[in-house]
């Protein structure tokens, strides 16, 4: 099937948009976190015990300081880039004629939008916007490595890749490792805010920070194993085996079994809290290694780099 | 003694273990991604082992290049196995007392509850406790005049024996599927070639479960039809096919053949065997004409050093004919090697090809003769000659040609060596795994114990309706989630305006 070139040229704009947007809202995260005042100690303890949790949020509209507009801003062009970010993924499949993920840029691209979606989602139900800056600092460093190092053109995918698998495998894969890099780094955040607490006084609570990391997990550790049940039967299909160690099937179980492991340790006593957050920490640094090493140096099955 | 043994089992089932296992199993897995493995790519192993020396040879002492079949590896996860074992046993038992349990009674200070909500009401004990019980409905629920103590989410505990009963099957079949599968790759011929799974001498390559010797394989038959390949302008391949015909079974008596169309992504599934396409080269067919006039054609695959444009090196090695003295017979044997363009480009005369499909195929060929080294009992390679035969002097090279289709090279004696055609071949892999159907359903369990065990939360409420001094009624309301506090404030919250709110907007709600 031929490319089509003007849709092909119109993702890339959108990309390049989406990333230009992405670092402005960086900015003013920034700004919001550099100016706006620690909680008090009166508000910190109301959010520790209230009943409801979200009461924190709840402040009137009207007694919006300066950096907290900032900060709204930030969120609203946050969604913004997600939106331009969604338009550029449709656009390629558009023109390639087949999902948008049949390649590391656009596999890593929808890891990217998976991982701000999510941030949008907890932003709204948990206190933590100012927190914006961390996060999509390295979503954004690797959506710059993705648009640059690891670009693409818009082209059909090779044989082994054709089949359905393709599209339910690699979205499933890349949304659940894009969901996972955010509790890897709350949990980086709640590993400094737990270690001392007086030194960030603008960090949320580390109770608000693990629980994020926890909920999010969870969200995405069925959508994960789910992904590596589909990779097996896919390979199945394709390789003649549904198992066969290959490198990248290696990291994804071990990644697996370090985030099962997460689950249990936050069962067990002496391994809550730290243990945990350090747990998940690793858990995200395999994620990147998975994306990166295992992608472009190793060579087995999944190896894109001869693409 | 039984204490010791006692503690070790409760030691080994402990969580902390557990964990502990489960970052070995982690960490043990690991180098089988980082070095290379015998089991994917054997060549690399040997390369390896010989850039680093003795460090090389101590991993291959320890089995570091076959990581998943150590003994340490083996270890490993046979103790988070009993580990997991010893973990559900109890916790079944437990959850089977659990399922026809009672809601624990209502403690006496509702107010310690994580989550706590009170109000004075204008209604009577009994109708606040009528209350709550319609608020609570689907609970498991007990009430008794002045108190209702209710809890839900026991499916939490079913999701997650679920999940770690289909680990332990998924775990059992991998294991049984390693002892009876095979796994067989073979080259055959397109436009009539055919492959028998008659056993394993037929194969190029094959590869054994613990317990298969292969006398034992299901017989079925297939035959090559057309192939066809697809290609974008750059050279990428977009499609590969094959026609094939095949039997088994019953077929295979009546010597009925079926048609099947072979894809990548696409393989026959017969009889518990798998058929798959992995891969297709070319092979150039050379007829020699020998002195004496006699004629020998003959066609090998070669094999594609170059896989974006298929240029493929091989040797294709002739006997001379009607040569009944056997040292002479073998010191007149030839080779045709070379390199095989199917789309050919020529610098001067250094031949390359510029893309993968045939398109007035060239080949460059090196014609030896003499002395093969075929027979001296040694198996060698099919796409080459042996080099020590020509450092030794004992094959010599006697000419070099590019010819195109049809064209021939004449040697010093005289014999001819035409290029005649160009075939293509396929590599086809047999599978045969007879437990892959069980470890398909035990992870379809996996996903559904895991979703229901970590969406489901195991909570607790209870109602205590406390009568005041001025005729109204004190009601208090106290959850706990006993698992994982997180969301549960919200249902908590709605369940607590239920209760509590007044009666009109009671009313309005139901």
């Amino acid at each position: 099937m031929p490319v089509n070139e003007t849709l092909a040229t119109f993702s890339d704009w959108l990309y390049r948009s989406a990333l230009g947007v992405y670092l402005f809202a960086i900015m003013l995260y920034a700004v919001e976190q550099a100016f706006a005042r620690a909680p008090r100690k009166a508000e910190a303890l109301v959010g520790a015990g209230a009943p409801v949790p979200g009461v924190l949020t709840d402040e009137p509209r009207s007694e919006l300081s300066k950096p907290e507009r900032i900060g709204r801003m930030g969120a609203a062009l946050t969604v913004l880039g997600a939106l331009l970010h969604l338009s550029s993924l449709v656009m390629r499949g558009l023109s390639a004629g087949r999902a948008p993920w049949g390649n590391m840029y656009e596999y890593m691209s929808l890891l990217c939008l998976a991982a701000v979606v999510t941030w949008i989602v907890l932003m709204a139900k948990f206190p933590i916007r100012r927190l914006g800056a961390f996060v999509l600092t390295p979503i954004l460093i690797l959506l710059f490595l993705g648009g640059t190092v690891l670009y693409a053109k818009s082209a059909p995918v090779q044989p082994a890749l054709r089949s359905y698998w393709l599209v339910i495998h690699v979205s499933v894969i890349s949304i659940s490792s894009g969901v996972l890099l955010i509790p890897g780094v709350t949990s980086m955040l709640y590993l400094l805010k737990d270690t001392n607490p007086d030194r960030f006084p603008k960090l949320p609570s580390a109770d608000v920070l693990d629980r994020m990391s926890y909920r999010t997990t969870v969200l995405a550790f069925p959508l994960f194993t789910a992904g590596i049940i589909c990779g097996a039967i896919w390979a199945e299909a394709a390789w003649g085996r549904f198992w066969g160690w290959d490198p990248k099937e290696t990291v994804a179980f071990v990644s697996w079994v370090v985030y099962a492991a997460y689950l249990h340790a936050r069962a067990t006593a002496g391994w809550r809290g730290r243990g945990a957050a350090w747990i998940n920490v690793v858990g995200f640094a395999l994620n990147v290694f998975n994306l990166f090493f295992i992608n472009l140096v190793t060579s087995g099955l999944h190896s894109y780099a001869g693409l | 003694m039984i204490a010791f043994l006692r503690n070790t089992w409760r030691g080994l089932t402990s969580m902390r273990t557990a964990l502990t296992l489960l970052f070995l199993l982690a960490l043990a897995a690991m180098p089988g991604a980082l070095l290379p493995q015998l089991s994917l790519n054997a060549a690399k192993v040997d390369e390896y082992v010989a850039q680093h020396g003795w460090w090389g040879e101590l991993l291959r002492k320890l089995g570091f290049f076959e990581v998943y079949a150590t003994p340490w590896f083996a270890a490993i996860y046979l103790m988070l196995f009993t580990s997991l074992v010893g973990c559900l046993l109890p916790r079944t038992w437990e959850y089977f007392k659990q399922m026809r349990a009672r809601p624990v009674l209502t403690p006496r200070n509702l107010s310690r509850m994580p989550h706590h909500a009170q109000a004075v009401l204008d209604v009577t004990p009994e109708e606040a406790v009528g209350r709550a019980k319609k608020a609570m409905r689907g609970w498991r629920m007990d009430a008794g005049d002045d108190t209702v103590s209710a809890e839900r989410g026991y499916l939490r505990e079913t999701g997650n024996l679920v999940f770690h009963f289909a680990l332990l099957g998924l775990l059992v079949s991998f294991a049984l599927g390693k002892m009876f599968s095979y796994e067989g790759q073979v080259i055959v011929q397109a436009n009539g070639g055919q492959f028998c799974n008659g056993g394993i001498f037929n194969y190029d390559q094959f590869r054994p479960g613990l317990r298969v010797d292969g006398t034992d394989l299901t017989p079925f038959c297939v035959e090559i039809g057309k192939f066809t390949a697809d290609y974008l302008d750059n050279g990428q391949p977009v499609g590969y096919r094959a026609d094939i015909r095949y039997q088994s079974g019953a077929d295979l008596d009546s010597n009925t053949w079926r048609p099947f169309n072979l894809q990548v992504n696409h393989p026959l599934r017969t009889d518990g065997d798998r058929l798959y396409l992995l891969g297709h080269g070319y092979t150039p067919t050379f007829t020699v004409t020998f002195p004496n006039g006699e004629k020998r054609t003959q066609g090998i695959q070669w094999l594609p050093t170059d896989q974006l444009t298929l240029a493929s090196e091989g040797a294709t090695k002739f006997d001379p004919p009607g040569v009944t003295d056997s040292e002479q017979r073998r010191k007149g044997q030839i080779a045709v090697t070379g390199l095989l363009a199917p789309t050919p480009l020529l610098h001067g005369s250094i031949l390359s090809s510029k893309y993968p499909a045939l398109n007035n195929p060239m080949v460059a060929v090196d014609v030896y003769r003499g002395d093969l080294g075929v027979d001296d009992g040694r198996g060698q390679s099919i796409f080459s000659i042996d080099q020590k035969m020509v450092e030794q002097g004992r094959l010599q090279k006697v000419a070099r040609k590019n010819l195109a289709l049809g064209e021939e090279v004449t040697l010093d004696d005289g014999t001819k060596v035409r290029f005649d055609s160009v075939n293509d071949w396929v590599s086809l892999q047999v599978s045969h795994d007879p437990t892959q159907g069980y470890v398909l359903v035990f992870a379809i369990l996996i996903i559904l114990g895991l979703g229901v065990s970590l969406t489901v939360k195991r909570r607790r409420v209870w109602v205590r309706a406390t009568p005041q001094d001025d005729g109204r009624t004190l009601v208090e309301v106290g959850g706990l989630a006993r698992t994982d506090q997180a969301g549960y404030g919200e249902e908590f919250t709605r369940l607590a305006r239920a209760v509590l709110s007044s009666a009109e907007s009671d009313r309005e709600k139901s």
